[in-house]
């Protein structure tokens, strides 16, 4: 077995994903957010005039709103000084627009997939791979036979340039504007790589496409872009990854994320966060669906400082459904802000939310949702179930599920349970062998498990072995 | 052979100072079936609590011994002679279930999400293991490869991994469940949700049936049954006695099942101590007189 594999094996999280690479930048911008940061970053991209003055005009908007500071019980962002990040920073790579081959990256870059497991599982399980190191997509690749059919999956700075009518109709348009909140209009002024997604009509991608974003650099921030547009009748997988070593200066991720799910399109959006715990993770990712057609968001935090995320599907056609499906795993220092968003904007449209969260160590979890049903929305229906698990006295969670019905024909269904997992369950477990550690895992495989079990099998397993691994050490 | 030897056991609630046991001297050896009787309160379920290591108790005074004889555990076990008596109380829950003592709970807890076919197979080599590093040879430490979790379905647990594979073992649990009369779809259910207190019981047997323990303490395991279930549970009560040699220590309030399962001796719990201790007319003669003919007998007073 190889030293790559061996370091797959690592027992603790941190460790596995600890490895840093030397800084080895082509471009790197100054700390803080000016215009002349962003006319920088633009003229790097040697980017169209339109999208320097989107840039420009979500800066201005981003310096008018204030930091969110009001909401209940929110994650505290004291700590983070915007100021002080690194929004920018291009590795030293030949090709711009990413290889195509592994073996044409830098040694130290390549390095880093290799450790994370990525170019195999390109091999086994999947239609194509993205992947960012710092603010650049360095890696992109799709199966020839996706091509043919008409699929695009490239990286998000190269679909500006080559895809521009498509982009300027999409892009923080009517998904998310830049003025959605303070971070989408941060993400507005600074975003660099991602991922864009074409599928044209009919077409179903058959394997998941997976983008993987790496930072390495201390006390940088990450700003990709994800834009997906699944044509009428089409279907698609994405499944994102993220990691960075841990620093003792705080990384910012700001991730933005739009999706186009067309009339009887299926999109299925598979997140799994493991952010080092130095960095903030305050995303906006949301999706607009048509006429009966699906979206589906899997999201399992298990990393960062302080996460806010809340998917949003904004149900707009008849018929249109949304599946939420989320997991929180909170330890020592930790505080998972984690849930749903929800608009049902149509008649017969139909959610469903299950949401699963974990904290130990005075770690937090915080189940925070809204569903709204519009008035004329009749005959829709939502189901939310959220649960959450606690290890110790120290650690807490919170639910925080809003509901603002405005149609009277409509079919609400709400349950939430919050326990502490139970000295007898453990003491039960272990008078059949298992020790406290192994008991301690049982329970809460089996607490996640009416979800893991929905999952696509490769993301289950990953799901399991990084909880297990975050169990791990802390549990002796 | 094994031999479980209490000895002068004195307990207490590990967070307060309520007294519980005050000096239970208790002998159960393998093959041997024992009633332990007595009112409410009197320190029965606690003495199998803190055979089993509950964290909930402390033990103050006394000792509970496992003596071992070779071969307890098969041929790939050997067991030295330094390794024959071993002071279980020094061990963890998990320890004393892989040298061979099993609790069958009074109230067995619910576990959702995992199935009883993970759990149980999980169980039998997590036992076996702890077994082999607990006679593991010093000089000798190879195969002591790191837990890499789950690699299959959470619903099966890891496929590969462990002494007992998922095939081998879904042939033991169907055949112990035949014999103890259970529906087979038990095995896909979650770990005791949902089941009726009947079925908990009957679960409680089957997994003393899959781990062959060398000494059993069975806390109440006829409560709660009704007739048909009561047999099915005392057949297999009587099977690892017959079959594994099972030493079994059954604590009840009920004559009611020592008919199906008749004990060599019958012992009496009063105040925290062995009271009396007689053949299985005892429990008869329990069954006409009451707890206060022997604490009359006992004390000189009622």
């Amino acid at each position: 077995m190889s030293s790559e594999q061996d370091h797959l094996k690592e027992t603790d999280t941190e460790a596995r994903f600890e490895f840093k690479k030397e800084q080895n930048a082509a471009v790197k911008s100054d700390k803080g957010l000016t215009e002349e940061v962003i006319r920088m970053i633009s003229e790097d991209k040697d980017e169209p005039d339109w999208m320097l003055e989107r840039r420009l005009r979500a800066l201005k908007q981003y310096q008018n709103m204030p930091m969110p500071t009001d909401w209940p019980g929110q994650p505290d962002l004291t700590e983070l000084d915007v100021e002080e990040i690194v929004p920018y920073i291009r590795p030293d790579v030949d090709k711009r627009e990413g290889v195509d081959d592994w073996t044409e990256l830098p040694d130290e870059i390549k390095d880093t997939f290799d450790k994370l497991g990525i170019p195999e599982a390109e091999k086994n399980a999947l239609s194509g791979v993205g992947a960012q190191y710092e603010s650049e997509v360095v890696y992109q690749n799709m199966q020839d036979q996706w091509e043919e059919k008409g699929v695009i999956f490239m990286n998000m700075d190269r679909a500006v340039q080559e895809h521009p009518e498509l982009v300027k109709e999409h892009f923080m348009t009517t998904c998310v504007p830049a003025s959605d909140n303070k971070f989408a209009a941060l993400h507005g002024a600074v975003w660099s790589g991602g991922s864009f997604v074409y599928v044209p009509e009919g077409v179903t991608v058959e394997m998941p496409v997976q983008a993987y974003f790496r930072m390495n650099s201390e006390g940088m921030g990450q700003f990709e872009h994800t834009l997906i547009i699944a044509e009428e009748g089409s279907e698609v997988h994405y499944i994102e990854g993220c990691s960075a070593p841990k620093y003792g200066a705080h990384n910012l991720h700001s991730g933005g994320v739009e999706v186009f799910v067309e009339e009887d399109a299926h999109v299925q959006y598979s997140t799994v966060q493991n952010w080092s715990k130095n960095t903030f993770n305050l995303n906006t990712k949301r999706a607009i669906v048509e006429e009966n057609g699906t979206m589906e968001w899997i999201s399992g935090s298990m990393g960062s400082k302080a996460t806010m995320l809340y998917p949003c599907s904004i149900l707009k056609g008849r018929g249109a459904t949304d599946t939420h499906i989320t997991i929180a795993f909170a330890g020592e220092g930790q505080d998972i802000d984690t849930g749903a968003k929800v608009y049902h904007n149509a008649p017969e449209t139909s959610s469903t939310i299950e949401s699963k969260s974990i904290s130990k160590d005075g770690g937090r979890t915080n189940y925070r949702g809204l569903v709204h049903i519009a008035d004329g929305a009749e005959n829709s229906s939502t189901a939310v179930e959220c649960d959450a698990l606690m290890f110790d006295n120290e650690s807490t969670s919170d639910t925080m599920p809003y509901m603002e019905i405005e149609e009277s024909k409509v079919d609400v269904a709400h349950e939430a349970t919050v326990g502490k997992i139970g000295d007898e369950d453990i003491f039960y477990l272990q008078s059949r062998g298992l020790d406290d550690d192994d008991a301690k895992k049982m329970i809460v495989a089996g607490f996640i498990e009416p979800i893991t079990e929905e999952l696509p099998i490769e993301y289950a397993v990953e799901l399991n072995r990084l909880i297990e691994l975050e169990m791990e050490g802390s549990l002796g | 052979m094994a031999r479980l030897e209490l000895s002068n056991l004195h307990a207490e609630v590990a967070d307060g100072d309520e007294k519980i046991l005050e000096g239970v001297n208790l002998e159960v050896k393998s093959g041997e079936i024992h009633a332990l009787m007595g009112p409410n309160g009197s320190g029965k379920s606690t003495t199998a609590k803190v055979i089993a290591g509950h964290p909930a108790y402390e033990v103050t005074e006394g000792e509970v011994l496992l003596h071992l004889e070779e071969g307890e555990f098969g041929d790939e076990i050997e067991i030295d002679d330094d390794q024959r008596s071993w002071n279980i109380l020094d061990l963890e829950p998990n320890e004393r279930a892989a040298l061979g003592i099993f609790l069958g709970f009074q109230y067995p807890a619910e576990i959702e999400g995992v199935t009883m076919t993970n759990f149980l197979r999980t169980a039998l080599n997590a036992k076996i293991d702890e077994r082999e590093e607990l006679f593991e040879d010093e000089d000798a430490d190879e195969d002591d490869e790191e837990d890499e979790g789950f690699e299959t379905s959470p619903m099966e647990g890891p496929a590969d991994e462990g002494e007992v594979g998922v095939a081998e073992f879904q042939q033991i649990l169907q055949e112990k469940m035949e014999e103890l009369d259970m529906d087979e779809r038990f095995a896909q259910r979650y770990l005791n949700a949902g089941f009726s207190g009947g079925e908990k019981k009957q679960n409680e047997v089957l997994q003393a049936a899959i781990l062959e323990p060398s000494i059993a303490v069975l806390d109440e395991i006829d409560s709660g049954l009704d007739i048909d279930r009561l047999q099915d549970v005392s057949n297999g009560i009587n099977s690892l006695r017959d079959e594994q040699g099972t030493g079994i220590l059954q604590i009840t309030h009920y004559q009611r099942i020592l008919d199906y399962v008749e004990p060599d001796h019958v012992h009496v719990m009063l105040d925290g101590q062995i009271a009396k201790s007689g053949d299985a007319s005892l429990a008869e003669e329990l069954e006409d007189k009451g707890y206060d003919w022997v604490r009359e007998e006992v004390y000189g007073t009622a």
